[in-house]
């Protein structure tokens, strides 16, 4: 998988703030009159649009092209304090065979872990093509000086992390001090010289929709490749409405900037039919450019099993359960 | 003042509640003499894969209760059967075209049937477990274990007591059923439904689909996730395919338990005979294990 990867240093960041904004000095004050000059999200409206859409039927050759394209943009993550490197390895044999009773199974596009297990998956998945993800920055918390936040990023990166799953600062995002945050993310995209970085803005802890919609403007802004709901630590994490805002504002940032920034909903994402759900937001909402694992991802774990049965049921006509596949 | 009349709403049974059919299907039933009797459900494909799906989360807790934890929960099923006696009575009469008295004594054995099963329960693994000789320093046992999730195609004809005679040696020994009723005489497995409800049995333990059974007892028994099937409901069954049930369990290799057969064509047994252990062995795995003795 080709992922544009471009190094960005914080100062060249803010330099194109400014120009985004529209003026000499990026201070707080011009990036809350900036975001919160931002249009209010309809809430009714973005609930009922999201409702409507999960009602579309998607069946047979369109339901296998689905499953299959699900897979393919799953990053498998195991984030427990309980992790061992057999278990991570465990977990990149399973990217790397997902369905052994089916050779043609597509493969998940990345493994996501904590930093300090990316060398032992980077030497699982070898040269497979499979990324390795680490979460960085205090995850998942994200409550951490900002000097211990570079050092846990350049630790991923130097161990080889293809790609830097970071979270804001929740706390100074609802303070109102934005500037911070935009600091901090461009200093961490900085940290990650080619490494691919995702924004973790935890949508369960932002409250409303109009500050998912400025969270996302911001990680944007502040130059995040991609952006993420959730850590997958809180209630609520990834919902269909919080991700149909983050398509908007992907969509609306490539014709504001002509830059393609993509979209992982992570958490609490369990069965084919909500990835299905999701995969008719993105070709409605985003359009059929974020259709491809490297545009669009979903934080999962137990996702892939159910994808998988559901596969083998398309194989063979037959309910698949539990007994084929893995136990992870 | 007249009072209007409170139909009841005949439903599926599934995970400890009771859906409509996802299919929104439903179908009319008849009284022995064709009567209009009720609407019920017309379960589908689906609805026999969530009852599946409700099942296996179900297995878990019902395997590892006590047998005897067991024992009482189906005795409290027979209090509330009896409970529900009368209402049995007139569905068992309409359905089967019984009279009241004889409709009552069907009743009463299906109840007389549960207890029965309800003293089983601690008492299997005594009769069909072992310490077997081995020439060693070993204890060397053999227990019963509940096969899993099992499918029950419940028998056509005897709408109440063969019901209960099929469901209830499955769940005595652990297992969790899958139970597609009598397509033309669903009403006592829907009540069984709502007394299984009541009496303590978890969610899940027992799901109950009206259905018609040539429809969806293919898709149970092509079912990777369900361990064992019954098959004394293809016994009158219209349009059920036999062998091929049988060909379609083997996908897995469930363990399946073939009708009664009378001159070449499955008939269903006497349910008054006495039952015997067989339907509880059909649905449990002997494990061994071997263990040093102390010196």
């Amino acid at each position: 998988m080709t992922v544009s990867t471009t190094t960005r240093s914080a100062a060249e960041l803010t330099a194109q703030a400014r120009d985004v904004l529209g003026v000499s000095r990026l201070t707080n004050r011009a990036l809350t009159s900036w975001l919160h000059g931002l249009p209010g999200v309809d809430q009714v409206g973005c609930e009922g649009r999201v409702a409507g859409l999960g009602t579309r039927s998607i069946k047979t050759t369109s339901k296998a092209w689905a499953i299959d394209t699900a897979i393919a943009m799953i990053d498998l993550t195991t984030l427990e304090g309980s992790d061992t490197p057999g278990k991570v390895r465990s977990l990149c044999a399973k990217a790397l065979v997902p369905d052994p009773l089916d050779p043609t199974t597509p493969r998940p596009a990345a493994i996501c872990v904590y930093g300090d297990m990316v060398a032992t998956a980077k030497a699982a998945l070898g040269d497979s093509g499979i990324h390795v993800a680490a979460v960085a920055t205090a995850f998942p918390s994200g409550r951490a000086s900002m000097a211990v936040k570079l050092a846990d990023t350049r630790d991923a990166v130097k161990a080889g992390a293809d790609e830097i799953d970071m979270v804001i600062d929740r706390g100074a995002f609802l303070s109102g001090d934005y500037l911070t945050v935009f600091n901090q993310i461009a200093e961490v995209k900085q940290a990650c010289g080619d490494a691919h970085l995702k924004v973790i803005m935890e949508t369960g802890e932002l409250v409303t929709y109009d500050n998912v919609r400025r969270a996302s403007y911001l990680s944007m802004l502040a130059g995040g490749d991609f952006i993420k709901t959730s850590t997958g630590k809180i209630q609520p994490a990834a919902t269909l409405p919080v991700t149909l805002i983050m398509l908007e504002a992907v969509r609306d940032w490539r014709e504001l900037t002509g830059v393609q920034v993509g979209v992982k909903p992570a958490g609490g994402i369990r069965t084919t039919k909500d990835a299905i759900k999701y995969l008719v937001m993105v070709s409605e909402i985003a359009g059929e450019d974020w259709l491809t694992p490297e545009w669009f991802r979903f934080g999962a774990s137990g996702l892939l099993n159910d994808l998988l049965l559901q596969r083998q049921k398309l194989a063979t006509g037959a309910y698949s359960g539990a007994d084929y596949v893995t136990i992870d | 003042m007249s009072r209007l009349d409170v139909r009841k709403t005949y439903k599926l049974y599934i995970g400890g509640k009771f859906p409509r059919s996802e299919s929104g299907r439903s179908y009319a039933v008849q009284s022995a003499s064709g009567e209009f009797l009720a609407n019920a459900s017309m379960g589908s494909r689906k609805d026999v894969r969530d009852a599946v799906v409700a099942a296996r989360a179900a297995f878990g807790g019902w395997a590892a209760a006590t047998p005897y934890n067991r024992g009482q929960v189906l005795y409290r099923v027979a209090e509330v059967l009896e409970g529900r006696r009368a209402q049995f009575i007139d569905e068992v009469a309409a359905g089967e075209g019984l009279t009241a008295r004889a409709a009552a004594g069907v009743v009463d054995a299906a109840v007389d049937r549960v207890v029965w099963y309800a003293g089983w329960t601690d008492k299997i693994a005594q009769v069909l477990g072992n310490l077997n000789p081995v020439a060693g320093p070993y204890f060397n046992v053999s227990a019963p274990e509940p096969t899993g999730v099992v499918g029950v195609l419940a028998p056509q004809a005897s709408s109440l007591l063969g019901l209960v005679s099929v469901v209830a040696p499955v769940i005595a020994s652990g297992n969790t059923a899958v139970v597609v009723s009598s397509a033309a005489r669903p009403l006592p497995a829907v009540t069984l439904g709502e007394v299984l409800a009541t009496s303590d049995v978890p969610g899940g333990v027992v799901n109950i689909v009206t259905a018609q059974t040539a429809e969806v007892a293919t898709w149970l028994a092509a079912h990777r996730d369900v361990n064992a099937i019954d098959l004394t409901g293809v016994a009158g069954a219209e349009g059920v395919d036999w062998a091929g049930l049988e060909a379609e369990a083997a996908g897995n290799l469930k363990r399946v338990l073939r009708p009664q057969v009378a001159g070449g064509v499955p008939v269903e047994p006497d349910w008054t005979a006495a039952p015997g252990l067989e339907r509880i062995r059909a649905f449990v795995e002997t494990k061994t294990v071997w263990h040093p003795k102390g010196l």
